[in-house]
């Protein structure tokens, strides 16, 4: 329960960064990845904000043997760079330049009950179905 | 190259509680809050777990509560609909094969040195510049 509820306060305060750094705006986005043009640079101070923060704050939860309401850190432990992980960031890189959303501003954009944000968000999840379905193919 | 009208000052409170929302995940749950290995999870609905339902019924909720209680939030969309598909079915795919996007690879692989998040961020950064710089240059305005 404590596990539960902690996780949505922290989806909660997530999405109120999201929403007062502008990054569920995807003219703010698409803004800072136009570095020839008109610049935005506000994405690099929400990166600069947010990093410091998680940095310190990791740091100091690491400290503990175990987090409040679980019974073991499930931190990721793989540190190959594959093709995967890189081809998966060249995709993702092209659809965010297309179109200034990722999935965090798509999910908290949709609550807006914006239809283009649902149409992203349709279309997003298909495009994470299908790489169960291909990787099933594949072997 | 020109720079646009910006706030510093609440781009960088916005990020830090970006960054404590990530803490109090680590925290709280132990876990990494990256929102597409979250979302991802939550597609197969009998391996999900319950504080990743939550975390995105979180995510929800700021949305709803912001827009609809307090002010709408400005959400600018210059994609016509085919382009919103094609983006969102990279987005989702990409961001699955590489396990990850800005939250987890960006804010969280950053801030723990992880040499994958460092890539994959290093790579899709520069491909989203490239593909809006190559759009300014194909459509005549980004």
């Amino acid at each position: 329960m404590k596990s539960t509820i902690s996780a949505f306060i922290a989806g909660l305060v997530f999405g109120l960064g999201l929403i007062l750094s502008e990054m569920v705006n995807p003219q703010r986005v698409r803004g800072f990845l136009d570095i020839v043009g008109n610049w935005d640079p506000t994405l690099v101070f929400v990166m600069g904000g947010a990093v410091l923060v998680t940095a310190i704050g990791f740091r100091l939860a690491f400290l503990s043997s175990k987090p409040w309401f679980s019974n073991a850190f499930a931190v990721p432990t793989n540190r190959l760079i594959d093709s995967r992980l890189v081809l998966g960031a060249v995709m993702f890189g092209i659809g965010w330049g297309i179109a200034g959303f990722c999935p965090g501003p798509a999910i908290v954009g949709l609550a807006t009950l914006n239809t283009d944000i649902l149409i992203f968000v349709l279309a997003m999840i298909a495009g994470m179905k299908l790489v169960g379905v291909v990787s099933k193919q594949s072997g | 190259m020109s720079i646009v009208e910006f706030s510093w000052s609440t781009a960088f409170t916005g990020g830090m509680l970006i960054g404590f929302a990530a803490v109090v995940l680590m925290v709280t749950n132990g876990r990494i809050a990256g929102i597409s290995g979250i979302v991802s999870n939550i597609l197969s609905p009998a391996s999900a777990s319950p504080w990743q339902w939550a975390f995105v019924a979180g995510l929800l909720a700021s949305g709803f509560l912001v827009h609809f209680l307090y002010a709408p939030i400005p959400i600018v969309i210059e994609s016509n609909t085919p382009l919103l598909i094609v983006a969102g079915l990279l987005v989702g795919f990409g961001t699955r094969l590489g396990s990850g996007c800005t939250s987890g690879h960006g804010v969280c692989g950053i801030a723990r040195l992880s040499p994958r998040g460092l890539v994959a961020t290093a790579v899709f950064i520069s491909m989203g510049i490239l593909t809006v710089f190559l759009m300014s240059l194909l459509g005549g305005g980004a």
